[in-house]
């Protein structure tokens, strides 16, 4: 793009390529003086970067002092460290592009690839039912192991919870990573479910059907989806006409707007104080029962606390909600429908030149990954047993669209591994309360996550751009009659 | 009605008229970045609402050194000395940002600078949450007092010291920067890269460096747009950048994303809608205003009000 600048700002040697084709690469890749002087340059160059860069907004802290106005602390230590940390790591990437370089003079690449890609394909195949074998027989697993005390954090905070970024995910992949289009507003349609579930249980079905009120959470499970889809059609009908980044900032801007809704009509959701939404129920058996309804355990004998229960029962529907998600997107996707949002994704133009109707491609898009979130949210909503704005923020968009890229954007296999990864890993670092002995006591480890979660999506755009885990190729194509059969077989397994 | 009142209404109107200007001078400082970045490699820089975040709280932390150094007797110098200084930290984030984030992946795939640039907003709010706390910051007020503008003998409306110094230093850096664009040998650059890159490149102009360049100068407009930001407001956060960002994006595409003129335009609009909707309607829903105007702009003329029309070819 354009002829190469060979590095004419400090910046441009920042992260240590030295690929820019006027570069003086060395002609003999072995030449060791020649890269170490590389690396060392590298070296000098980003530390100086990173010095200039922590100047002032690292290397003084403004915080209240004695009077409550704000003073200085300077933090040398800190700036050299990072400069340090950052010369280490773009010298280490020099030597090791050298190093590359020579074992790639040394040793021509083989033609292995083959048996690689049917092992790949196999692993691709299994693997799915694997997951899902393991998934039904996890939260039986933990209570064997940490006993019924131990479930609720395990079953609870990690596998409901990984469960709901699974779903979110599944949903939003069917935008982002099947239709193309970047939504920046995806947990706004949770909340749209969250909310209509909550107040049609409140508000609504006390007074339509009171004997149904035990059946809430299944009745208005239908409900939250259909509402949550007509604000994913409402959203898509001003971005119809939008190309990729223009489309995402108006989701993202309509995501606020709800969010904004959501805070300030008080008469209806309480703003910040936000609602108590009802709990689940097994099918109207309450777990636990505050006006003397039999519960749950009394019906089946069981000497166990409602929580534990409610936390079994609870994965159990996340996961089937979750897998019905991943059913209905893999049958999507053999549909002409399916098609015709992969074929939106792969080109626009084209799609439209072939006579496909875009605006019913991205509305009925938008409306099923929406419908998802609406039960996804909905499910969010019982589970917490209370609903406020602060869960439906930009942040929580984010890592749903996080979660999306890093799984390959349209593997569902992807995303669940990246979900796996990203939630769990975040819960892990509540429990990483030894680090706080040695960067000490201020030290949060969860405050890293967002950050990690940042730099995360850069590194991966660079360095993998189709996703960490799986990629996705088109579920059919051209002149390519192999690989559409071989695609077309790994359908079934996602 | 009653001349009094008649006067009442006038000043409030007119008070809130400089209000919204005042506002408007910031997005639309924020709003020239995304144009030109947009106009010159057609991305929305996403992470430019948090460089703006940033250089407040460079600003902030300057303010406080410099003012320690040199004494809080001469404000004016220290401001002035504050905002070149964060002007060009602010730029080298903003140039050393495209280079990490942003240059490897163009020829990548549709989505992935944006998404890359989604990364590098989340990576540096969070960032300056790590490095200065999540604690709201606050100055004490920079400069007090203000012209009080007769309407009539006994209604006045106030132009604080502030205000006419966000207006003055907006329309002098604009001055200087349409100079920059229109008359010099790096705007005629900017503009042919604006057409055409490859035609621009095989011309022999330094397409790579005419982008930094590009990022470099929204990134100290953005810099004057935090530093002003602070001497308004006097408190910052963390999260700052976020709803200021997408306004000024708002006022972008409203001015019609790649116009320059179009953003400033934009910007004030922006910012005078929200500030006569906060006064005459209701405060509460200010921020859903700007984004209203964003979708509305979208759905009844796309191309805002000075955007050209763009055409794909194929």
């Amino acid at each position: 793009m354009g002829p190469s600048t060979g590095g004419d700002t400090a910046a441009s040697r920042v992260n240590g390529d030295g690929t820019s084709p006027d570069d003086p690469a060395p002609v003999d890749a072995t030449n060791w003086p020649h890269v170490i002087r590389r690396a060392l340059i590298a070296a000098a160059l980003s530390a100086s970067v990173v010095v200039v860069l922590a100047f002032p907004i690292v290397s003084h802290l403004a915080k209240p002092g004695q009077s409550g106005a704000l003073a200085l602390e300077t933090r040398w230590g800190l700036v050299a460290g990072l400069a340090a940390a950052a010369a280490v790591f773009s010298a280490l990437s020099q030597l090791l592009s050298g190093h590359r370089r020579a074992v790639a003079v040394r040793t021509p690449t083989t033609a292995a690839s083959s048996d690689v890609s049917t092992f790949r394909e196999t692993i691709g195949k299994v693997a799915p039912w694997i997951g899902l074998v393991a998934l039904l027989l996890y939260p039986p697993f933990v209570v064997a192991t940490t006993g019924w005390a131990g479930a609720i954090k395990w079953v609870d905070n990690f596998g409901v919870q990984i469960l709901i970024y699974v779903m979110l995910a599944w949903g939003l992949n069917i935008v982002v990573g099947l239709a193309g289009l970047l939504d920046l507003g995806f947990i706004a349609f949770a909340a749209v479910g969250a909310y209509s579930y909550t107040l049609i249980s409140i508000h609504v079905l006390p007074s339509v059907a009171p004997g149904l009120v035990p059946f809430a959470f299944w009745i208005c499970l239908p409900f939250a989806a259909v509402l949550a889809s007509f604000a994913g059609i409402l959203l898509a009908f001003p971005v119809l006409r939008l190309r990729g980044d223009y489309l995402a900032i108006v989701t993202l801007a309509f995501g606020e707007m709800i969010r904004l809704v959501l805070v300030n009509w008080n008469s209806l959701t309480n703003g910040y104080a936000g609602l108590n939404a009802p709990r689940i129920t097994f099918f109207g058996l309450p777990f636990a029962s505050r006006t003397g309804e039999t519960t749950f355990a009394e019906v089946f004998g069981l000497d166990l606390s409602p929580t534990v229960l409610r936390a079994i029962f609870l994965y159990y529907v996340i996961l089937a909600l979750a897998l019905f998600t991943a059913w209905v997107t893999i049958r999507l996707r053999r549909m002409p429908i399916g098609r015709a949002w992969e074929a939106l994704r792969e080109d626009e133009i084209a799609c439209r030149a072939l006579g496909l109707n875009t605006v019913t491609i991205k509305l009925s898009a938008f409306a099923i990954g929406a419908a998802f979130a609406g039960m996804a949210g909905a499910f969010f909503a019982t589970r917490q047993g209370f609903i406020n704005p602060k869960s439906f923020e930009f942040m929580e968009s984010a890592t749903v669209l996080a979660i999306v890229v890093l799984g390959g954007m349209g593997s569902l296999t992807g995303c669940a591994i990246a979900a796996m990864v990203m939630i769990g890993g975040t819960e892990l670092l509540r429990e990483l309360d030894w680090l706080k002995l040695i960067f000490g006591r201020d030290f949060d480890p969860t405050q890293y996550r967002m950050l990690l979660l940042g730099l995360a999506l850069v590194v991966l755009m660079i360095w993998r751009p189709r996703g960490l885990v799986t990629s996705r190729d088109p579920s059919i194509a051209l002149k390519r009659r192999k690989a559409v059969s071989a695609t077309l077989v790994k359908e079934g397994a996602g | 009605m009653t001349s009094n009142q008649f006067a009442d209404g006038i000043t409030y109107l007119l008070q809130q008229v400089v209000n919204g200007i005042t506002l408007g001078s910031i997005y639309g400082l924020i709003a020239l970045g995304y144009t030109m970045v947009f106009g010159i490699i057609g991305m929305v820089n996403f992470a430019h609402g948090d460089v703006f975040m940033v250089s407040a709280f460079i600003a902030l932390i300057l303010y406080l050194l410099v003012s320690s150094l040199i004494g809080a007797s001469s404000t004016i110098v220290t401001i002035l000395l504050v905002l070149v200084m964060t002007m060009a930290l602010t730029a080298f984030w903003s140039i050393v940002i495209e280079r990490v984030a942003y240059r490897p992946l163009r020829g990548s795939f549709r989505l992935a600078p944006l998404i890359s640039a989604i990364g590098m907003s989340i990576f540096l709010m969070n960032f300056v949450q790590v490095v200065q706390g999540p604690n709201n910051k606050s100055l004490p007020p920079v400069l007090d007092g203000g012209l009080r503008v007769p309407v009539d003998a006994t209604h006045f409306f106030t132009i604080s010291y502030k205000q006419l110094l966000i207006i003055a230093v907006t329309s002098g850096l604009l001055a200087v920067f349409w100079w920059l664009v229109q008359k010099t040998s790096l705007g005629r650059a900017q503009r042919a890269c604006e057409q055409d890159r490859k035609m621009a490149a095989l011309l022999g102009i330094n397409v790579d460096r005419t982008i930094a360049i590009t990022f470099a100068i929204g990134g100290a407009l953005a810099a004057v747009a935090g530093c002003l930001y602070l001497v308004l407001y006097g408190v910052v956060n963390h999260h700052d950048g976020f709803v200021p960002g997408i306004k000024a994006f708002a006022a972008a595409v409203l001015g019609g994303i790649g116009s320059l003129p179009g953003a400033v335009l934009g910007g004030l609009i922006i910012g005078l809608v929200e500030t006569l909707w906060a006064a005459y309607v209701s405060s509460d829903y200010k921020d859903v205003v700007a984004f209203a105007v964003l979708a509305l702009t979208l759905v009844i003329k796309p191309t805002g009000l000075l955007g050209r029309p763009e055409v794909e070819k194929v």
